[in-house]
């Protein structure tokens, strides 16, 4: 009698401590049913953005009569945000840069924004170049970003026409122990492909062909031409046996530092190391990297970050209402310029932040001759093979040789 | 204890029970007749209902937190095993009976959920092509394609959107922003609507015979709209939001006569189940795949494939090297530094272990980018003591660092079970050598060293296994580099699980999952093979010196 009767005490308590454990988290009202909506719009985003998010999610709730719930991804968003789509536990909406699109399209987690001419209108071209793909527009975007060359003034009054010109200002900077270094490019032990790309491209050196529509080819993969093995042997005169400009001791963790710390008068970087910058306490000034001399101008890579839709939302509409006509409107764009100083995509926010900082609408106009870095699934075949063959040719290897070894690489996992 | 119940005899349970239960266990002269009694006053201890309380309520806890999500999903099967398995539970921690069970059964669940699980799920993964553009199945790929090749009529209106309803059936009142016509569409098709009243914004305020659906209310119908379209001439006007429409068409559509994908400009892209892709006669295929079945072909691919298989043989055996040097290295140093503080005339030894330990101590993330930084050619540290010198970039000194990082922060481990393995070492056995005249070394050599590997061998094989894998050092210090100038694929200091996580392309954000676990089970395989030998050594070790 009295087991039973602790048993029963025992399964009594267990069960409303379970309860109690639980009914905090997950209030049988909240769940939402399979195939209705219930008024709510979950909405994913690193944590950087996701209180500058709140409030703007908040007033679209208020006046739609839902609640927003706006979700901070710390790491590996997309990959997060495709695993949980796939499963039906992703989001209505979803916040991260451009390249994402073509392996957020070939997992069908997406879905395409239709945008009037007026919308479309609005944007930076560039902007919405970048997530245009396959034709379709699949996201808002909101702000851009691209590399420039980032000038210590103090050192360098006038910028560098030619990188020939900036080499040899380094190296006499360098001769009379005012730096370092010549140049902060971060490169880093492992190469990086998307800070040397001005440089790459203005030495004449690409990684794909154009489809007919004037997107990047998978099919077509350029890094083994003639003109991309000269452009490697370029980079090789500007490397660790040549002029030592670019070199595997400066990376992405000590790059922005070097600068800031005057060891160097000319840093390669974007729009996020201008906080860093500013602390360093010199005047500075942000121009376009420059061309080799009697070259084609030097073509940085673009990102966009953009708000897209999920296919497998629960609020569809919903999450279209927010993304392409919600989101489409200045002030939301400035107050994620102020989170994050990256240039914002609408003209509109863009030609406002101007008169506030000069800075980004430089970084803007030294990307104008950029081009979006390629959307398309193949693009993550090149990161790793080409940073390998410009480590090799910036050790003074043979650039042939790197080019034909990545080339190789590349097309393996592209046709696997 | 063991031996204390073993003489208990006729005892039905001998097992060691909580704390709050000894005394009456401890007592051998307990016979049958006080077996009744005993567990009567063992099942309402304090201890007891502590304990069963936890468990339940842990039990019931992760119950109620699965039931709704699963219930959302419909997944019945794993409804069914999740209600089984908490009735086994709840019935095994109610009833006075199957003691061993009871402990048991934690283990067992814990078992099969976090390594019997993954392991199957790993080897039937390495049997479909699951992977970035193969998630989900053909029926999503088909929705998907079509959805996203619907584009806006040419030179239709981008009309303004009104969401009423008319006799209890949604309606979309749309506004043509150029000549403010309002009409009314409906699953029928499009008709003119007169006398709306329209405002500044393009919004319908009122529609005689229609009702105005607030938009809290429309948000809530969210899957209805959506699902909504209204036919037209040259497609169908869908809902962009709830504030705006637009006439769209889809441009590629799923036939099932053909099983194929065509357009109106006569494209087609049959579906092959091999692929798992829609494919066209030139071999193209469209972005959105979905997952099939591939049987060996991944495990064929490992092997065959020159651009994996080619390299295998270099990465495993720089790969044993790594983990048998970081053992070897990790372990005799551990060992001196022990023995150091073992000696009886030491002083200070709490000191010396504490900052011994702080290596251990330490977030290993973060002592790797600082070992990686302080390799610096130009900036760091080792440049600065011993010479400027690619040491991460020539292959030699990538590998010798490696393994002198990994040295750094294995020995503090090694010292920490070898001190506690050297206490457990009889004083007498040593002493006996001495006195029969042993050196220190030999004595070492023949008694104290063969002792402590019976303890440690188990250890040691772990510890194999655990740096045979150790993904986090070569990520995070050199990458896999430095890679030959001809080969751009395998770097020097690759180990398997390294270069299996670069091949299945994790590194540039388009995975192969299948392929992934099927070098998964190849190196499950190698690390299974190494301890079970390693193991039946040691066993008959054991059998030798105990």
């Amino acid at each position: 009698m009295r087991i039973r009767t602790a048993g029963v005490i025992v399964a009594a308590a267990g069960l409303m401590l379970g309860v109690a454990a639980c009914g905090g988290t997950n209030e049988p009202a909240a769940t939402p049913s399979k195939d209705k909506g219930n008024g709510k719009l979950v909405l994913w985003t690193d944590p950087t953005r996701a209180p500058v998010l709140k409030p703007f999610a908040e007033a679209f709730g208020k006046e739609n009569g839902v609640t927003v719930e706006v979700k901070e991804i710390s790491e590996n968003q997309q990959q997060t945000f495709i695993t949980a789509s796939q499963q039906g536990s992703g989001p209505d909406i979803m916040v991260g840069a451009h390249d994402w699109i073509g392996n957020m399209v070939q997992n069908g987690a997406i879905d395409p924004v239709q945008l009037t001419a007026d919308q479309k209108a609005a944007f930076h071209p560039n902007a919405l170049k970048a997530v245009t793909f396959n034709g379709q527009v699949y996201g808002a975007p909101y702000a851009m970003e691209n590399v420039a060359l980032i000038r210590n003034t103090d050192l360098v009054p006038t910028a560098p026409a030619t990188i020939e010109e900036l080499v040899k200002v380094g190296k006499e900077l360098k001769a009379a122990k005012k730096v370092q270094e010549i140049l902060c490019v971060p490169f880093g032990a492992g190469g990086d492909v998307y800070h040397t790309y001005p440089l790459f491209s203005a030495a004449g050196g690409s990684l794909f062909g154009t489809t007919a529509t004037g997107d990047p080819d998978p099919s077509k993969v350029t890094v083994n031409t003639p003109e991309s093995i000269a452009a490697l042997e370029k980079m090789k005169a500007l490397g660790e046996k040549g002029e030592g400009a670019i070199k595997t001791s400066i990376g992405n963790e000590n790059g922005i530092p070097t600068f800031v710390q005057k060891k160097c008068a000319f840093l390669i970087s974007g729009p996020w190391s201008m906080n860093d910058v500013k602390k360093g306490g010199f005047n500075f000034d942000v121009t376009a990297v420059p061309g080799f001399e009697g070259g084609k101008p030097a073509t940085p890579f673009l990102g966009v970050q953009a708000f897209y839709v999920a296919a497998k939302g629960k609020s569809k509409v919903l999450a279209q209402e927010f993304v392409a006509n919600y989101v489409t409107n200045k002030d939301v764009a400035l107050a994620l310029y102020k989170a994050d100083p990256r240039p914002a995509a609408l003209t509109a926010a863009a030609d406002q932040i101007k008169g506030e900082d000069p800075n980004a609408e430089k970084f803007i106009q030294a990307g104008a001759n950029g081009i979006p870095m390629p959307a398309i699934p193949a693009m993550g075949a090149i990161w790793g093979p080409m940073a390998n063959a410009e480590v090799a040719v910036v050790k003074g290897g043979d650039p042939k040789t790197a080019a034909e070894a990545a080339a190789k690489a590349i097309l393996a996992e592209i046709n696997k | 204890m063991t031996t204390q119940v073993a003489g208990a005899g006729s005892e039905r349970s001998p097992h060691p029970g909580p704390s709050g239960q000894a005394p009456e266990q401890r007592n051998p002269r307990r016979g049958q007749g006080g077996e009744a009694e005993k567990i009567r006053r063992r099942e309402v201890s304090t201890g007891f209902i502590v304990s069963r309380i936890a468990v339940l309520s842990i039990v019931a806890a992760l119950l109620i937190y699965a039931i709704p999500p699963l219930l959302q999903t419909e997944s019945w099967t794993a409804l069914g095993v999740l209600g089984a398995v908490t009735a086994a539970v709840a019935y095994l921690y109610l009833t006075p009976r199957h003691v061993p069970a009871k402990y048991l059964v934690p283990g067992t669940i814990f078992l099969v959920a976090f390594a019997i699980v993954p392991i199957v799920l790993t080897f039937v993964t390495a049997f479909t092509n699951f992977g970035d553009g193969h998630r989900g199945t053909k029926e999503e790929a088909i929705r998907a394609i079509e959805t996203s090749s619907v584009t806006q009529v040419p030179g239709s209106p981008e009309y303004y959107l009104t969401i009423a309803e008319r006799d209890g059936s949604l309606v979309f009142l749309l506004v043509d922003p150029a000549t403010k016509a309002v009409q009314a569409g409906t699953a029928d098709g499009l008709s003119p609507v007169d006398g709306a009243e329209v405002s500044l914004t393009g919004k319908v305020l009122s529609a005689s015979g229609f009702t105005i659906v607030p938009t809290a209310q429309a948000a809530e119908r969210d899957a209805e709209i959506g699902a909504f379209s209204v036919p037209t001439a040259g497609g169908a006007i869908k809902a962009t939001g709830l504030s705006r429409a637009f006439e769209g068409k889809a441009d590629k559509k799923y036939d099932a006569a053909c099983d194929c994908i065509v357009n109106p400009a006569g494209d087609r892209w049959y579906a092959n189940e091999t692929e798992g892709y829609f494919i066209d006669s030139a071999g193209a295929h469209l972005d959105q795949g979905w997952q099939v079945s591939v049987g060996f072909a991944n495990f064929k691919k490992a092997l065959t494939d020159p651009t994996v298989s080619g390299h295998f043989l270099n990465v495993l055996i720089w790969n044993f090297v790594f983990a048998i040097s970081s053992v070897a290295t990790t372990f005799a140093l551990g060992m001196i530094v022990a023995l150091a503080l073992h000696h009886p005339r030491v002083r200070g030894t709490k000191v010396y272990r504490v900052l011994l330990i702080l290596p251990y101590a330490m977030p290993s993330f973060a002592m790797l980018l600082i070992w990686r930084d302080m390799f610096n050619t130009d900036f760091g540290l080792i440049s600065k003591l011993f010479g400027v010198h690619d040491w991460l970039g020539t292959p030699t000194t990538a590998r010798l660092g490696l393994i002198v990082i990994n040295l750094w922060m294995g020995f503090p481990y090694m010292f920490l079970v070898i001190t506690g393995a050297l206490q457990a070492v009889p004083k007498e056995l040593t002493d006996a050598a001495r006195i029969d005249g042993a050196t220190p070394w030999a004595g070492f050599r023949r008694v104290t060293l063969p002792l402590v590997l019976v303890a440690l061998t188990p250890l040691l094989i772990s510890s194999f296994g655990f740096n045979f894998n150790n993904f986090n050092n070569i990520r995070l210090v050199t990458n896999g580099g430095p890679y030959a100038i001809d080969n751009a694929t395998v770097g020097s200091t690759d180990l398997l699980i390294s270069y299996t996580y670069r091949v299945a392309g994790f590194d540039s954000g388009v995975a192969d999952f299948g392929f992934a676990a099927a070098i998964s089970v190849f190196i499950f395989a190698i690390v299974a093979t190494v301890s079970t030998v390693a193991f039946w050594r040691s066993r008959r070790q054991e059998e030798v010196y105990s």
